[in-house]
């Protein structure tokens, strides 16, 4: 009890501290987006400028690699979506045989640590013979990320209240009819949670694209490809431009998803 | 109105033969539902009453279709559904929760079952708007249930039901989430909505007063079995177990022996002049336990020895008097050391309530009283 003295103020210092540590890095990386350096490193300020903006798409190789990176998280969001759904909602709604196998697998799959899982996916790849490109980096960005979408979707469905099965039922739904027409809407803010959980997680992923890309590159891979020789400020442009897009979807879903007022 | 569907009059509107259900708990196979067998005419208003787990929402979940009977079988309207899926069964229910679905509106939800039926556009707005009405939701249509008071998403949980013109509605103690003033406006309310549309109900709750209040018939049910099934007043003035005399109402038991037995009477002589008096079907034999039920609404307290008395007659010390407005409660004890409850009227002046520790006289006419299980 004596700790609340003065409490509110060491809570309004540790707020602010915490978001001046997430937000840090974000603000360089924006701020040199508008940085007009005059050799190859943008790494000191030289003055404000617009050009980047205007020639973002500028650098092919770049522009190709994000093309690659954004196709592949979509393919990622949505088999993952569709595939972890179907997972989160078994597991949450029925008990069945190898249940607790597959929570066991799906707590491995997050956890394991992605140069483990990267290394042994390329053995597989490799041993059966398939070739490396976007496909292969897709089917294991979908391994690593259809976990959570399962985990998010379970943590909905098992707050779900039966009777809702019960009364579609009883107005005479058809089990599909009742997964279309109830659950899946009500659950839906879950699943798109874990579709863009899975999204992020595919966009930005290093380690386990380096291992299955073959020579295929990602935008994440051809940024640290070129580190040595100096970033252009396009990364900076694009990489602003994408968490544009997800600060949009952030404020979307919260709009979205906040209960209508009363309407007298 | 006619929004009740053509009915054969011929069968029950529900029937149970031989039904049983156990529950598997742990590998073993626990009764719900030990025996019933209970028909339920059409248009009725039938209460299941009982205390909290004697079996009551197994029984309607097995008329839904939610549960199967181990044993035995359901009939709706004489066809036989044991084992006919809830999507294929003509009934529908009202949830305790009332398990509106929170993504649709208030017309969309009432609209659900119809459009499970293909039932025609117009002819859904139609249906929709007129059970609206009913259930006094009018203007209402847009809302989501979250939007809605307990009581406005109660009538839109009955609509969602009533709407299908079902064989049977089944309520499983819909009122039970409402407050007390919202909940005795709600059983007018039922029964009318009952009378309007002319289907069964089948209704399920724990409060005594709401099933004599609303009910044609009232199975009262204990421990998987009914103990007494008749109408509201049938259950109230002849309880015909112990059990049903204390769950309805506040009873008053009396044990004694038979002194003497004459023309459909029996006398249990309790000394002093002191007696009760209880009408019998045929003869009882002297000598006999008996066990005497008598309400307190029935007894007349007297503070000085009344004369000319014919009936029962104790005598007792007042140990407790509580004041209730329209009537004060008395416990007495008596000499033979049972609590009688007493409801007196309070249409008199108030020099006439005895107080605590008075001696005190009660008596009451012999049609008053019952013997139980006789
Ligand atoms: N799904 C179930 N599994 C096991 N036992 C149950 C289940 N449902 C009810 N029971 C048991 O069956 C008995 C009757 O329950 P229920 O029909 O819900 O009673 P009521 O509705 O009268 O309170 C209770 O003893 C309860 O514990
Ligand atoms: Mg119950």
């Amino acid at each position: 009890m004596r700790l609340r003295i003065g409490g509110d103020r060491l809570l309004h210092v540790y707020t602010w501290i915490l978001i001046a540590w997430l937000v840090l890095p974000i603000a360089v990386m924006i701020l040199f987006g508008f940085n007009d350096p005059q050799g190859r490193y943008n790494q000191t300020w030289q003055g404000f400028t617009l050009k980047w903006y205007g020639e973002v798409f500028a650098l092919e190789a770049l522009t190709d690699a994000l093309v690659v990176s954004l196709l592949v998280a979509v393919a990622t969001a949505l088999i993952a979506g569709a595939l972890g759904t179907g997972i989160g909602y078994a597991l949450g709604r029925w008990q069945f045989r190898g249940a607790g196998a597959l929570n066991l697998l799906m707590f491995a799959a997050i956890a394991s640590p992605e140069l483990v899982m990267g290394s042994s996916l390329l053995s597989l790849f490799v041993s059966l013979g398939a070739p490396l490109g976007p496909v292969s980096i897709t089917i294991a960005h979908v391994m690593f990320s259809v976990s959570f979408v399962a985990v998010v979707v379970r943590a909905r469905v098992v707050t779900l209240d039966r009777s809702l099965e019960e009364a579609a039922a009883d107005l005479g739904a058809s089990g599909w009819t009742t997964f279309w027409k109830v659950i899946f809407p009500i659950i839906l803010p879950a699943i798109l949670s874990g579709v863009m959980l899975a999204f992020a997680l595919s966009i930005d992923d290093f380690v386990i694209t380096n291992f299955t890309a073959g020579t295929t590159q990602t935008f994440p891979l051809w940024i640290w490809g070129s580190t040595r020789v100096g970033l252009p400020p396009q990364v900076n442009v694009m990489g602003t431009m994408i968490f544009a897009g997800g600060v949009l979807l952030a404020v979307l879903s919260n709009v979205r998803s906040r209960p209508r007022r009363k309407t007298a | 109105m006619t929004t009740s569907p053509p009915k054969s009059a011929a069968h029950p509107a529900i029937e149970f033969v031989g039904v049983r259900k156990d529950y598997l708990s742990h590998g073993e196979a626990v009764p719900a539902v030990r025996s019933l067998d209970l028909a339920i005419g059409q248009g009725e208003f039938f209460s299941l009453l009982g205390p909290s787990g004697c079996g009551k929402t197994t029984t309607m979940r097995m008329v839904a279709g939610f549960e199967e009977p181990t044993a035995g079988r359901v009939m709706l309207d004489g066809r036989d559904v044991t084992g006919v899926a809830p999507n294929k069964r003509d009934v529908n229910m009202v949830f305790q929760s009332y398990a509106l679905f929170p993504h649709l509106t208030v017309r969309q939800n009432v609209a659900f079952g119809l459009e499970r039926k293909k039932v025609a556009k117009a002819e859904i707005t139609r249906r929709v708007g007129e059970m609206l009405e009913i259930v006094s939701l009018t203007g209402m249509e847009k809302r989501q249930p979250r939007e809605m008071s307990g009581g406005q998403q109660q009538r839109v949980a009955l609509a969602r039901a009533l709407v299908n013109h079902p064989r049977a509605l089944l309520l499983d103690e819909p009122l039970g989430a409402l407050d007390l003033k919202l909940r005795q406006q709600m059983q007018i309310e039922l029964k009318r909505i009952q009378r309007e549309v002319g289907i069964t109900f089948v209704y399920v709750t724990h409060d005594q007063g709401e099933a004599l209040t609303m009910s044609d018939r009232i199975a009262v049910m204990n421990s998987g079995l009914i103990e007494q099934l008749g109408s509201p007043r049938d259950i109230y003035e002849r309880p015909s177990t112990r059990f049903v005399a204390g769950f309805i109402g506040t009873s008053n038991l009396i044990d004694g022996r038979v002194s003497w037995a004459d023309q459909g009477y029996a006398v249990i002589d309790k000394g002093s002049g002191e007696r009760v008096v209880v009408p019998v079907p045929g003869t009882v034999p002297v000598g006999r336990d008996l066990e005497v039920s008598v309400r307190p609404e029935k007894i007349d307290l007297h503070r000085t020895l009344p004369s000319g008395v014919t009936g029962s007659l104790l005598s007792g010390t007042v140990t407790e008097v509580v004041y209730h407005g329209t009537s004060t409660n008395y416990t007495v004890a008596t000499s033979d050391g049972t609590d009688l409850v007493v409801f007196d009227q309070n249409a008199h002046d108030a020099e006439d309530v005895a107080s605590r520790g008075e001696r005190v006289f009660l008596t009451w006419a012999p049609q008053h009283s019952y013997p139980i299980g006789v």
